[in-house]
């Protein structure tokens, strides 16, 4: 708590630099540093297995780092005094996956953390979990368990989870990958309505045309560093290196 | 991402791999080999019952009072008596070995190694010993009497074996909790911790109950299991449904044409209180199956 208490909001929310990680002889991340600033939308892009998505869960402490610093809001995240449900409890994430809990109702699930972590009081909690759901736009499916849900529905429950908990930082890590295309937009424009919000987002993911449109900053990694970065209106035009113009020209 | 899922290269099977995969899925989370009573077995014990009464029936010819089922007749309400007590001996012995099975299972689970080493090890132990041995071992170690001051409380056999019985199934209800938590998907732990939930909310809120659907199906097939095991106990003397038949044909000057007659029927009895177990756990299988 104390160590963030240098911390202004004109300082980067998320200070990554240098970091390394490695698991067992394989090196995922190899120096990598990124700058977010309060309210900014970062994308991270680049070919599977380049460290992406491990970079993220380094954020929020899933995952320990090897070498280098992450700070968040001010927090070193390698401090092994870290408390790392503090950490959590500012840092959102959403998963390709969902991870939705299966035995728990749509609301139930948003419901959960802010009680049971957040200790805070059911009934006010309940109110804003309704919201919530009606910000991801899913009213009526309050009551509905996430096998009931479709893919879309399930990843907007789990946004809606994340925001419960009020978070100061959001993480998507390749949030429509697993969907169907046709769901794939209801679950980018929640995420758009977020960003014009003022929230601060890093997003994995291989949208480009979505990432061109709602990032102030494009990253792309490959092998474990990054290779280039720059704004969307000339990352995607002016890319110099033949790795990220190889890259974009598969995928665009 | 998915579970993964043992496939064939052998093009014979692979319209069953599917099918072979759901089954080794099963009794892998049910930490041991499945149960599979059919109602076709309880068709053949009624046949080879009715063959072997039958037959005998008529090699003693028409004697009133000495025909087989006469005989049989007259012995039921005690050889039911001592099935009374394989079932006390059995819900004894699950109850105590759940409970048992319950904590060792998350001590499997524990981040202390010490304690995750210890309760493997225990319930390799006891997974891996014959349950016979098992049930000597209780019956030589303990007393058969406590004395608390003054008083003294006798502890009767069945009362052994109901502790005998409970060891193996304390470390096999081990292995099904073991199993259980560690089929739920690693994306489950893994938002609930970016949620900000403790190691130790996460397994009670999230993912044990997710748990319970999954190990019922494997705790009533190892009920099922030691229900059939009882009988061991009457080689120790308890007097349970084995025992008393023994000492029935004993008492009917071990007459031997009653013998087939004598131990189908209690063949029978044990397959029709078995048979609806084993039918219940198939079917709650294939729902929760199909729902995951």
């Amino acid at each position: 708590m104390g160590a963030s208490a240098g911390w202004t909001a004109d300082q980067p929310i998320v200070a990554i630099k240098d970091v390394h990680k490695s698991f067992g002889a394989l090196k995922v991340l190899e120096g990598v540093t990124i700058d977010v600033a309060k309210g900014e939308v970062i994308c991270i892009i680049g070919p599977s297995g380049s460290g992406k998505s491990t970079l993220l869960r380094c954020i929020n402490a899933l995952i320990p780092i090897d070498g280098g610093s992450i700070k968040v809001e001010g927090q070193e995240v390698r401090d092994p005094a870290l408390d790392k449900l503090e950490l959590r409890k500012k840092v959102g994430m959403v998963f390709q996956q969902y991870n939705l809990f299966p035995h728990k109702t749509a609301l139930e699930n948003v419901m959960m953390a802010p009680i049971h972590v957040l200790k805070q009081d059911r009934i006010e909690v309940e109110t804003r979990a309704y919201a919530l759901m009606a910000k991801v736009r899913l009213e009526g499916k309050e009551g509905s368990y996430p096998g009931e849900l479709s893919g879309g529905q399930q990843q907007r429950v789990a946004i809606a989870r994340s925001l419960a908990m009020n978070p100061d930082i959001m993480l998507f890590d390749e949030v429509t990958a697993a969907l169907d295309p046709e769901t794939v937009k209801e679950v980018l424009v929640t995420i758009r309505d977020l960003a014009e919000e003022g929230m601060t987002c890093l997003l994995v993911t291989h949208e480009m045309g979505f990432a061109r449109e709602i990032a102030d900053h494009i990253y792309f990694t490959d092998r474990g560093v990054i290779v280039e970065h720059g704004p969307p209106a000339t990352f995607f035009t002016e890319a110099s290196d033949p790795r990220t113009r190889e890259f974009l020209s598969q995928i665009l | 991402m998915s579970g993964t899922r043992p496939t064939t290269d052998l093009a014979v099977l692979t319209p069953a791999a599917d099918r072979l995969a759901r089954a080794v899925e099963a009794e892998r989370s049910g930490g041991g080999f499945a149960l599979r009573l059919r109602a076709r077995h309880g068709v053949w014990l009624g046949i080879a019952f009715l063959l072997a009464a039958g037959a005998a029936e008529a090699q003693i010819g028409p004697l009133p009072d000495q025909g087989v089922f006469a005989t049989l007749w007259r012995w039921i309400p005690f050889l039911l008596k001592g099935f009374t007590l394989n079932l006390i001996i059995s819900f004894g012995a699950m109850a105590i070995g759940t409970a048992l099975g319950a904590v060792l299972g998350l001590a499997q689970i524990s981040l202390l190694p010490p304690v995750r080493v210890g309760s493997w090890i225990a319930t390799q132990f006891f997974r891996n010993s014959p349950w016979l041995v098992l049930l000597f071992a209780i019956m030589l170690l303990f007393p058969y009497e406590i004395r608390i001051g003054d008083a003294i409380i006798p502890i009767p056999d069945w009362v052994k074996a109901v502790i005998g019985f409970s060891l193996p199934i304390m470390a096999n209800i081990s292995e099904v909790v073991r199993g259980a938590v560690q089929s739920i998907p690693s994306g489950q732990w893994e938002s609930a911790e970016s949620l900000a939930f403790s190691r130790r909310q996460t397994l009670w809120m999230i993912i044990l109950p997710q748990c319970i659907k999954r190990m019922i199906p494997p705790w009533m097939n190892w009920y099922a299991i030691l229900t059939m095991a009882t009988p061991l106990a009457s080689i120790l003397g308890v007097e349970e449904a084995v025992n008393l038949t023994q000492q029935a044909l004993v008492a009917e000057d071990s007459r031997t044409e009653l013998l087939a007659p004598f131990y189908l029927f209690l063949l029978i009895i044990f397959f029709l209180y078995c048979y609806p177990i084993a039918r219940l756990t198939q079917r709650l299988e294939r729902r929760f199956t199909v729902k995951n």
